[in-house]
């Protein structure tokens, strides 16, 4: 077990910035995980702090020993990649029990522990038989012994879910969770599903263009986002983005859309932009006649225990979370409310949101992981 | 009449369509084996039947021609031969009859020789470099390496006959005319853009996640490559191994122009054994056969490997 710091690091492949001077640690023992749209860059972050590429600039601390430039096989780090990378002219057996192989250990403690292991992922049925016939779930929990067995002081998982199908993916999820929550080990994990990320981590980590935006607990990124980018790309459907009407002084209460005046939290710094842009989750608008905003409905998803109603309004089109108990028709005309406590607003020019009493309320914590 | 409406996939061929391409085939198979069926019959005639007009498809079959391509001979009185006293063995006596005797072996086994040394040598060495510029042309950031690969692949552009000469006048120098080690180098040379280009192909398709994940569990980057790609490229090497191997066994032009004596392979020499009276065609047709042998050998024994390696990237396990 260990914790990993990264400093400072920097990676580009010709005039391409890959990852842009990032900095950040890894706690021992966490599960910490990396999202972002494909080309942010966390894959190469992962694959420095693994030893598969160099970093141009920085440096990658593992228990504060200086790593960045030690090769992958000193690192003591094991490695879990998308395709699985199962030797495919080896049984599951000799895979699993591969790096203990390498290491020269003795070939009873070989067997013990791979034994040890694959019962832990239930494939013990399997040890014997070749790696080519196995179903995509039983490769994963192959691909995922060889790297328990180690007992490394990190795993770095790229992707690892990408390959299975959809029903099979959560299933694996919460297998991982937990085997996560029984081994303890650090836990570096690679994924663009911003679903898996919510479920799984202790704080995730959110990239862009090689630039790291926010990094914090599940909860703490989806109430408090960092970034316009951030409250896009988690939750789905996704944030409603509103152009406002004019600047905002500091401790402005109120914010002036198109069609309506809408309380907010009180700002703690000015917007320097003459452009705001207001954020409001579907959950935060409710349907009430007396409303601020009106808009004409423009369809109505039922789902059940709620409904996904998708209103216009002069400020444009809004995606609202409602209870099914509200009845709303097509076309018809109705008043919509804003949780005034839970609205971001953002510097349209710079996409960082601005300070509010939002973000001064104590740390979200992670809530179904803690 | 009724008319089938049933509509054949284009997978799925029916029934005439199968015994058409297969009767195709078996044309096919008859009329690219007859020369090889001519030359192996031809083995077995005497000099006059072999040399027979109209030929002679059926024939008294006899071991002249190979006794002749194994030995040299010299023609004797009907008295010397009397005085020798009997035949120690059957080719003797098959020699005697022809009122000559056997002077000793001929120089075949010696060409020979030198074809399988020569024809693996540089078999192995174009392999053997060739995986590991392959693996380097696939894997690593290599400056020009569109153009280098090209390059390589131009040397395979010009007919040998062009470069020749300058070839001839460069080993003159450098003392390597007439030697097995110079044709190795040549051959070696001309088979390294095959080589290349196929095995490059075979290490594309392999993942690179196998060896990062081996190395990542401790080996090194040559140790990775030696237990984890070279098991995954075995079909490709014995494909590639075989076409290396053709080319080398049945290359003429070169052997011809760049060897004389010691270091002549088996193409050169054959068609030029010489009889009474011109050239012996069943001799020569039982050194073709012989020359033949080990690439149908070598073939037949990796037929498995090179069935799936010359259908490499078109199926996906």
């Amino acid at each position: 077990m260990a914790e990993i710091r990264i400093e400072n690091l920097k990676k580009h492949f010709g005039d391409f910035v890959a990852v842009n001077d990032s900095t950040f640690t890894i706690e021992n023992g966490e599960f910490f995980v990396m999202l972002g749209p494909s080309g942010c860059g966390k894959t190469t972050t992962l694959r420095m702090i693994a030893g598969l590429e160099l970093p141009s600039e920085g440096r990658i601390l593992l228990d504060g020993e200086d790593v960045t430039f030690n090769r992958a096989s000193q690192r003591d780090i094991a490695f879990v990649f998308q395709l699985f990378a199962l030797y495919p002219h080896m049984t599951v057996r000799r895979n699993i029990s591969f790096p203990l192989r390498v290491q020269g250990m003795a070939r009873r403690e070989v067997r013990r522990r791979t034994e040890e292991v694959a019962k832990l992922l239930r494939i013990e049925h399997l040890l014997d038989r070749g790696v080519g016939g196995l179903a995509a779930g039983d490769r994963q929990r192959v691909a995922l012994g060889r790297a328990i067995v180690r007992q490394a002081k990190a795993f770095l998982m790229d992707e690892p879910l990408g390959a299975l199908d959809a029903e099979f993916r959560d299933l694996m999820c919460e297998e991982l969770r937990l085997l996560h929550n029984r081994v303890g080990a650090t836990t570096v994990y690679v994924t663009h599903d911003q679903i898996e990320a919510m479920s799984m981590a202790d704080r995730i980590c959110i990239m862009n263009k090689g630039e790291v935006l926010q990094i914090g607990a599940p909860m703490e990124v989806y109430a408090r986002p960092a970034t316009r980018f951030v409250a896009g790309f988690i939750g789905s459907p996704s944030m409603n983005f509103l152009e406002a009407e004019g600047g905002l002084p500091a401790g402005a209460r109120e914010i002036r859309i198109p069609g309506a005046r809408v309380p907010m939290p009180e700002t703690r710094e000015p917007l320097t932009s003459r452009n705001a842009v207001l954020g409001a989750r579907p959950e935060h608008i409710t349907i009430r006649d007396d409303g601020p905003l009106r808009g004409e409905v423009f369809a109505v998803e039922y789902m059940g225990a709620r409904q996904m109603v998708t209103v216009d309004t002069p400020a444009g089109r809004l995606r609202v979370r409602a209870p099914n108990t509200v009845a709303v028709d097509y076309g018809e005309n109705v008043g919509l409310a804003f949780d005034a406590e839970r609205l971001v607003v953002f510097n349209a020019e710079t996409d960082r949101s601005v300070a509010s009493t939002l973000f001064e309320a104590p740390p979200v914590q992670g809530g179904a992981h803690g | 009449m009724s008319v089938s409406t049933k509509a054949y996939s284009v997978s799925e061929s029916g029934k005439r369509t199968k015994w058409l391409a297969g009767g195709m085939v078996v044309v096919y198979a008859l009329v690219s084996m007859i020369p090889l069926v001519w030359i192996v019959l031809t083995g077995f005639k005497s000099p006059p039947d072999s040399i027979a007009y109209p030929p002679k498809v059926v024939f008294e079959p006899t071991m002249e021609g190979y006794v002749n391509l194994f030995t040299s001979r010299s023609r004797q009185t009907p008295e010397y031969i009397e005085s020798l006293g009997p035949p120690q063995t059957w080719y003797d006596a098959l020699v005697r009859e022809r009122n000559m005797v056997i002077t000793g072996p001929s120089r075949f086994l010696g060409r020979y020789w030198n074809s399988i040394v020569i024809g693996f040598g540089s078999t192995f060495l174009a392999v053997f470099l060739g995986t590991l510029a392959a693996y380097a042309f696939s894997r690593f950031r290599i400056p020009l390496k569109d153009d280098l690969l090209f390059f390589i692949l131009s040397t395979r552009m010009m007919p040998p006959i062009a470069v020749a000469i300058p070839i001839f006048l460069m080993y003159r120098e450098l003392g390597l005319s007439d030697t097995a080690l110079g044709i190795i180098l040549l051959y070696t040379a001309v088979n390294l853009s095959l080589s290349v280009w196929l095995l490059k192909g075979f290490v594309d398709e392999i993942p690179r996640e196998y060896e990062e994940a081996a190395v990542i569990d401790g080996y090194s980057r040559l140790q990775a490559f030696v237990k984890v790609v070279l098991p995954q490229m075995r079909a490709g090497i014995a494909a590639t191994a075989i076409f290396c191997l053709i080319f080398a066994w049945n290359e003429y032009a070169f052997a011809l122009l760049l060897t004389s004596g010691q270091a002549q392979t088996a193409p050169p020499f054959i068609p030029i054994i010489i009889g009474e009276g011109g050239l012996d065609w069943p001799a020569v047709a039982a050194g073709t056969t012989l020359f033949l042998l080990p690439v149908v050998i070598f073939t037949v024994l990796l037929r498995d490997q090179l069935l799936r390696g010359i259908t490499f990237g078109a199926v996906r396990k």
